[in-house]
Order: C-alpha cells, then structure tokens, then sequence
C-alpha cells in the first residue's frame, strides 16, 4: 500500500456529482494508485474509513470541507496529482464559442480569453492612451493604431512597457506583422528571414511587398509609430524591437525604415546594431550615411534596403517583376512637346512621397509639397501645384472626415483630372498600395481617372508604382493589368516608379 | 519576449471594427470590444479614469480582492439590537440605505419606522412619532454605518434580536434582523396589530429558541451555505428557498425548544421552513462581513455598498472611506402581486442589494432561472444580465459557481472604473413595497442603480487623487 497524501479545501462546497467525475480524472493521473475527492461529511469519511484512505486530515475536515486524499508511491508526483485535483475543483470548462465574441471592455476580454497576445487600438487619439496602458497593466503587447497621442504619454507607456518586457507599437503605427498576423494596413507577405522594424508605415509595406516578390519573405514586421524616432521618446520601440529580432532565431537580418530622425538616434541605432550579432541595413529615407560595416549598412532607397536586407540572406539575384518595357516608355518620352517637363505625384503613402522627393532631388529637381523635405518648398494651400509637386494625400488636411486615399480615391481622381489640364506637365506619377485596410480595387479607381484624362491631354504620361503581393486580397496580377490597360506604366517599386518619372521628364 | 513572433497571435480589437473584420478574413484568431467613449464621453470623467489607469489601482483592488474572497462570515450568536450595536438605541432606529431625513423619507420607510416604534412601546401611532422626531427624541442612523443591514425598510430598534455574523479570518462583524416573510411586514412598511405580534413573538419566541440552538450547533460557517445554494437554483437574493431549507438542516437538529411548549418549537419551525426567504438576512450579513473586509482599502476602486432607503439610492467605495454618493432612487421594473399595480410601488429600498454589491442576485440570475420567471423576464435574459455584470466586476469567484454557465464563478467585486467606462450600472434584483406606508409587498422586481452615484463617486475620486 502507497502513502496517502491529503488536501482539505475549507468551506468549499461542491456536489457529489461534480467531485466524482474530478475523483475520477485525479485516479487516472501518473503516479496515483486511488484517490478519494469528496466533502467531509459522517457518511462521506465512513466511505473513506472501509476504502482505506482515511487519514488524520480528512478526521479533522467537516461536513463544508472538501476533501482530498490521494494514495501512491512517488511522494512528487502524489503532490502533482493533488494539486491537479485542486486545479480541477476549480476549472471552467470553456464555454462554447459564439461566432463574434465581443466584449464591452479589455479588461473582461482578457478576463474570458487570457490567451489575448496583444491588443490593437484604433480609438480616437484622446481615448487611446487609456485603452493602451490598460492592456499592459494586463500583461499584453499592444498597438496603437490611432494618432493624436500625446509625445509625453507615449512615452509613459513606453517606459511602463519596457519594465514588464511587452511591446507597445505606435501611437500612429500604420503596419505590422507579427506571429504571421497582419495588423492594420498590411500586405500578404511570405515568410521568410528578414525581420523588419520600422517608423514610417507605408515603408514598411513597400520593403516586405519587395522582399516577397523577390522570392523571400519576412519573419516579423514592428511597427514603432511615426514618433518613436523622435528625440522626445528616443527611439524606445525601435531599439526594442531590434533587441526582440536578434533574440529571435529564425530572424537572419534586420531592415530599419524611417523617415530621418536627428543624428543622436542614428548614432544610438548604430550602437545596438553593434552589440548583435546580425546583420542590418538601415534606410533613413533621406539620409544616406556611410555604411558602418559589410553586415551594417545604410540603404539609399526602399528598393536599396530590400536589395541589401535580401542579399544578407539569399544567395540568387535580387530581382523583381517588370511589368512595363523600356520601349514603352521611351516612346512616351518621344511624344512629349518641348514645354512638358513637370512631374506631379499624387500619394496615398506619405513615406513614398517623401522618398519620391529625396530620389529627385538628387537629381537636381526640388519639388513642392505639402510634405516637403525643404521647407523652402512647402506648397502652402493643397488644392493647386506648381512646377514639380508632389503631394501627400494621406496628410491629415486631406483625411478630416474621410477615410484615408488608400480606400477612397475621390479627391486623388478629382486632383489627377485638375493636374492634366496644365499642359506643362510631362509626368503624373502615383502609388497604388493593395493588401488589408487598402480600397479593395484601387486599379479600377484610378483607371476610370486615366481613361477620362487621356481625353483631356493624351500627352501626359502616367507612372505607377503598385505595392503589394499576389497573395493580397486584391490580387497584384489584376491590379497591374487594369492599370497598364490604361496605359499606364507600372512598378513593383515606389524608387524606381520615380526613377522612370525623371526619365521621362528629363529636360 | 520574442517568442510572440512563433506563434499565430491572437488579437483583441479595441476601435475601428474593419481591423476585426480583416483579421478574420486573413485567418486569425480575433475577438472585439464593442468600442464606446469612456464615461459617456465626458472629458472631466475620462481624466479620472485615465488617472484610475495604474499599477497602484491594480494593487489595491488586487488587495481587496484577496480581502473579500478570504473573508470567512460564521454566524455566532444571536442577540438584542442594544446588546451589541451601541448606535442602537432607544432613541435612535438603524435603516436601510442612505441617511435620510424623516421629512423625505417614503412611505414604506415611515411605515416601518412606526412600527418599530409601536413594537418598542414608544408611540402609538404616525402622530405621535412625528412628535418624537420633532422634539428629537427619536433619530436614525444608517443600518450600513454601524455594521449592519436589513432588507427593505431595514428598520432596526433596539428590542430586535440580530443575527451576529464574524468573519473567522478577520476581526469584522456584521448584524441582521430576523426575516419576518412575505405580505403585511415591518420592512415593507407595514405596521398593523399582526406585524408588531410578530415582531413580538419572533422576540420573545424565536430568539430564544434560535438562540439556544445555535449554541447547541456551534458556530455556522454561511459560506458553503450559499454556495451549495447558488448550484441549487437561489441567487440569493429574491430566492432563498435552497439556503433557508440548507440552513434549516444545518440548526433543525438543534432545535430543542429552550422550555417552550412543543406548538411554539414546532410553529418555529415551521416559521422558518416556510419563509423562503428566512435565509436572506444572513446572506446579506455574510455579504456585508465580505465587504466591509475590503473596505477603507486606499487606491481600491471596490465598490462596498449599494443600498437604498426609499428615497435615494446610495453607494460607498473601498479606496473613498465612510462617505456615501447618492442619487435618487428609481422605481423597479415590478411584476405586482394580484390586486396591485403599475403606480403603486415605492422607489427601490433595502440593504439587500448588499447581495448585488458580492455578485449574488440580479449577478447571479444565470444560477436561478426561477427567478428570471419572478420578475418577468426569460431565462436568455437571465444569462444576458450575469454575462453583462462580468464587465463590470473584478474576478469571477468560482468558489461560488454558476452550473448553466460550465460552473464559471459568479461576477464579483464590483469595480467603479468599469461602470463609468462601460456605461453600465449594476442590476439588482428586489423586493417592491407599496409607496403608501402600512401596505406592505406589491410585488418583485428588477431595477438599475442610477449611473449619478458613480459619477459623483467617480469625481470625489478625481479630487482625491489630483486628477481634477
């Protein structure tokens, strides 16, 4: 005979039935020869006493007392047994599930479902903070999808997050994948070995989608929030999340995208990189530093940073899809009359059009904007162009009210038709970003446009840069051919979508 | 940290309801909240909660949770009202609910406060006791601000036996009046030659023969009382019938008459076995030790008492001490009694919401679709109520469990945050009284605390803590 083991719950009243069914389960556990799970009733310990399995405990337990006695030989794995029963006094089988479980707030949401990794938050800005700090007194990683957050609370919860190891992207983080689920606007992308980490959204997509067509793919994408690059909040996410790839096995090579923050948060991501053992490229769109080593390097474009991030892990060749030819294009450029020379960029992605305006201001052209990189040449007023401009259309004076110009393309068609009817201009060039959160068929939008345009100058040239992958909702194969059915000349890519705009309007 | 990145996440979506659809759509695991602006969108009531939003928040309740769930209510004695609560006195009557006046004080309660002073030999009728509040020689004092609780009018005076109920694991003691039944009763107020020999009887009788049994029997843990109740189909609150025959069980053996003829022993019994709600008083005592185990808590945001008088309704909260936040009380949602009708009942009154305030009743109405039918409802409603009560509380108490819902524990521990954040004001399950005193019960009904009791609450809170 084994030793008996006891556990004596005080004042915990259940049923004969519920307790027989826990007695059952307990006898079935390793190393239990028999048990008894019962309250500690007259009748209930006389049962006990003929079974053997009374003990000193169970004699001082009353009739409100459960009971529980357990015989075997492995003192261990008896005192497992008796606290799996303990568990099993307790346990809630799980309900059955409705098909859209909602709740009223996070914290009765965690409360059902603990198994919550992370929480995303797309309140009014005013609300986020609240809602943000709530599910990491939870334990849970969270992004913040909404703007409007104050710097100084976003760095609270920065801070408060660091102390408890859990991840807070955004406020104003647009895009991530993390766990292989997509948050917010995103694209289908494979998996693959670059881990990506990242301030400016649209970026991100343009980085992953690229990676995807080239054949590999990602293991996560963070999403710090367009302010964490700030001096204010000092580039908190950013270094965590570097950290968080490096410690990630399956992660060979980190890509870093953000527009350019002060040299004193280059210098401190330069100094983590350092101190891992990955390699990196970095893309501060626009500022292009001197590459630290051959495993830390600065990239130039969205493109570069693809190219590079895909050459620390892939042997082939970097190589995207080409969907227009270069005759093609030069036959537009012969077309043009000697006083079209202007480029007019018409953006959903406000990291495109600030990359469209480094690409060109490297070759010696300035363009207006209402999002300029010189601030000598902020458009002022967002309802005409002059010269070459291009224009975020995602920036909040476009976006009060309406959804953003990935979904709705009113104002971009509206703007494309005033664009043509100035006969200076050479190029109108766009981006067409599909996957989730994305208008469901931006193509058909923009062709309807196209087609209207045409009539009104057949001069002008149009240039596109699609982002995305075939596995994409919208399907990137369907999405180009409406495109170039209009004639318009496409790319995989926002650097050399503005590559071939200079082409064309090269005067 | 980095191990989120192995696995397929799962997301909880807080806003834009596109966000939940796409993750749906792409495959993952994904649940929502149904978004609303915080405090009803107020900003003044939003910068409270976002202060509320801390760790030290969560270490205070985190403390009165562990308080109210270790608490341990034993019943141990019965004795007189001046035996042991020196608030109690012949010149003051404990009641229901918040302090009020006589002067706005509602019929029931009026009712009830004469035939408490009939019974104790003070006045003979309404205008005899106008004049003893008028010359101050009669006063009132909340039942709930010197340990103790009554259901309805709650009029408690000093010749009234109580119940003594200990919390074994602590120092706190609470006290209850007998249950006189259902109909013509004091705490419905009324207050005719049937309800003051009652009373009396129930004195000079009862008392005694309780008394004697419960010494006999030895002190009473109540706890497993009423969790065993709860799997039998009681909330606690407006059904009783599983508990009081529990309890019975328990004391009956005991009962061996003190000396009395074998008619009273017998009539005791049988006073007992047919009330259905004789056990309510003790589980509003046991409710009221739990409680107050987890009051005066700094930082807790536990609400510890809902409670109404006829005329306001009122709360406490752990973190805010003894001051009280009332509103007007609403008039329940009443299935009226043969005879009565829509009109006739009293704005909601009692200490019993006590059961609400430790996530019985209306909390608890998946465990009792009987109750459900009593007031008027389905029993869909009955689970639509207790899985909305989850929002609003801090844990789910499986030591007292629901059997419809898998044995998930009752909703406990309710939380202020959470009813301004989610604009949702407890439900309680309740007795209805006619408005005029000396009627008695109409009938049995549901009622929602009015959300101004919160909201001021919740503003004291901003003040105290610098938020406002």
């Amino acid at each position: 005979m084994g030793k008996k083991f006891t556990l004596v719950l005080n004042n915990e009243y259940r049923d004969s039935v519920f307790l027989m069914r826990i007695n059952e389960l307990v006898e079935k556990a390793d190393g239990v020869t028999r048990a008894a799970v019962m309250m500690g009733t007259e009748a209930n310990k006389d049962l006990m006493k003929e079974a053997g399995l009374y003990t000193e405990e169970a004699s001082k337990a009353g009739p409100n007392d459960l009971v529980i006695v357990i015989e075997g030989e492995d003192e261990d794995l008896v005192k497992k047994a008796l606290e799996y029963a303990k568990k099993l006094v307790y346990k809630t089988e799980k309900e059955e599930k409705e098909t859209a479980q909602s709740y009223l707030s996070i914290r009765s949401a965690v409360s059902f479902e603990s198994d919550i990794d992370l929480v995303l938050i797309s309140t009014p800005g005013e609300y986020a903070y609240r809602e943000a700090m709530r599910a990491l007194l939870l334990n849970k990683h969270v992004m913040v999808f909404s703007s409007n957050v104050p710097l100084e609370k976003e760095k609270v919860l920065k801070n408060y997050a660091k102390t408890k190891n859990l991840l807070v992207m955004g406020p104003d983080a647009g895009t991530a994948i993390i766990g292989s689920v997509g948050l917010g606007f995103f694209n289908v992308v494979k998996e693959g070995p670059v881990g990506v980490v990242g301030a400016a959204g649209t970026g991100i997509q343009v980085v992953t989608s690229l990676l995807d067509l080239a054949g590999t793919g990602i293991t996560a994408a963070i999403g710090t929030g367009s302010n964490d690059v700030k001096e204010d909040i000092g580039g908190i996410t950013l270094k965590t999340g570097i950290n968080m790839l490096s410690s990630h096995p399956k992660t060979k090579a980190i890509t870093i995208i953000s527009k350019p923050p002060s040299e004193k948060i280059v210098n401190e991501t330069v100094d983590v990189l350092s101190k891992i053992n990955k390699p990196a490229v970095m893309n501060f769109i626009g500022f292009k530093g001197k590459d630290i080593s051959n495993t830390i390097k600065f990239a130039d474009t969205l493109e570069d940073a693809a190219r590079i991030s895909f050459n620390f892990t892939n042997r082939g060749e970097f190589k995207l899809p080409e969907w227009t030819s270069e005759t093609e294009v030069k036959e537009a450029k012969d077309k043009l009359t000697s006083k079209q020379y202007y480029i007019r960029g018409l953006f959903s992605g406000g990291t495109i059009c600030y990359e469209t305006q480094y690409i060109m201001s490297k070759k010696g052209i300035k363009a207006y904007s209402n999002s300029p990189l010189d601030k000598d040449y902020e458009i002022g007023g967002f309802d005409s162009s002059r010269k070459d401009t291009v224009i975020d259309m995602g920036a909040e004076e476009f976006v009060r009210g309406i959804p953003h110009p990935m979904i709705d393309f009113r104002f971009r068609k509206e703007r494309l038709l005033k664009e043509v009817e100035d006969k200076e201009v050479a190029v109108i060039l766009f981006d067409i970003v599909l996957g989730y959160g994305a208008n469901m068929n931006p193509a058909s939008e923009m062709a309807d446009a196209i087609k209207k345009a045409r009539s009104l100058n057949d001069k002008v040239s149009f240039v596109a840069s699609v982002i995305g992958t075939e596995n994409d909702p919208q399907g990137l194969k369907t999405q180009v051919e409406q495109l170039k059915d209009v004639g318009v000349f496409v790319y995989p890519s926002s650097t050399r979508a503005t590559q071939v705009a200079l082409e064309i309007a090269k005067r | 940290m980095s191990s989120i990145f192995e696995k397929k996440i799962k997301v909880l979506n807080v806003g834009l309801d596109s966000f939940y659809q796409d993750l749906i759509k792409e495959g993952a695991e994904a649940v929502k909240v149904e978004w609303k602006p915080p405090g009803g969108g107020v900003p003044r009531l939003l910068k409270v909660l976002e202060a509320l939003e801390t760790e030290e928040t969560e270490e205070a309740n985190k403390k009165a949770i562990e308080a109210f769930t270790s608490a341990d209510p034993v019943l141990v004695d019965i004795k007189l009202a001046k035996e042991v609560i020196p608030g109690i006195n012949s010149r003051t009557f404990g009641h229901a609910g918040p302090p009020v006046s006589w002067e706005r004080m509602s019929g029931p309660l009026r009712g009830a406060v004469i035939g408490a002073a009939i019974y104790e030999g003070l006045a003979k009728d309404e205008k005899e006791v106008e004049e003893l509040v008028r010359s101050e020689k009669l006063g009132f004092v909340p039942n709930h601000d010197v340990s103790a609780v009554g259901p309805m009018a709650g009029v408690i005076s000093e010749n009234m036996p109580l119940f003594i109920v200990k919390n074994s694991k602590g120092t706190n003691v609470a006290y209850t009046n007998f249950n006189e039944g259902v109909g013509k009763v004091l705490r419905y107020g009324a207050y005719s030659k049937e309800v003051i020999d009652r009373l009396k009887w129930m004195k000079e009788v009862l008392f005694p023969i309780l008394k004697e049994a419960l010494k006999s029997h030895g002190p009473l843990p109540l706890r497993p009382i009423m969790s065993q109740a709860l799997q039998m189909g009681d909330e606690l609150h407006t059904r009783n019938n599983a508990s009081t025959l529990l309890f019975l069980g328990e004391i009956g053996p005991y009962i061996e008459g003190n000396g009395f003829a074998r008619s009273e022993v017998s009539k005791s019994y049988e006073f007992i076995a047919k009330n259905q709600l004789f056990f309510l008083n003790l589980a509003m005592a046991a409710g009221k030790v739990m409680m107050d185990s987890a009051s005066n808590i700094k930082g807790s945001t536990l609400v510890t008492v809902l409670s109404r008088n006829g005329t306001d309704f009122g709360i406490k909260v752990s973190g805010l001490g003894k001051e009280w936040f009332v509103a007007p009380a609403p008039v329940p949602k009443t299935l009226f009694f043969p005879g009565f009708k829509e009109g006739d009942a009293n704005p909601d009154i009692g200490d019993s919401a006590i059961m609400e305030t430790n996530g019985f009743g209306a909390f608890a109405s998946a465990a009792s679709p009987a109750v459900a039918q009593v007031t008027g409802a389905s029993v869909s409603e009955a689970l639509r109520i207790t899985r909305l009560m989850y929002e609003i509380t801090m844990i789910k108490d499986k030591s007292f469990p629901i059997p419809y819902m898998n044995f998930e524990g009752v909703p406990r521990g309710i939380d202020l945050r959470l009813i301004l954040d989610t604009s949702t004001a407890p439900y309680i399950n309740t007795g209805v009284a006619h408005k005029l005193a000396g009627m008695g019960t109409v009938g049995f009904g549901i009622v929602q605390a009015p959300m101004l009791c919160f909201t001021k609450a919740l503003e004291r809170y901003g003040e105290v803590i610098g938020a406002l």
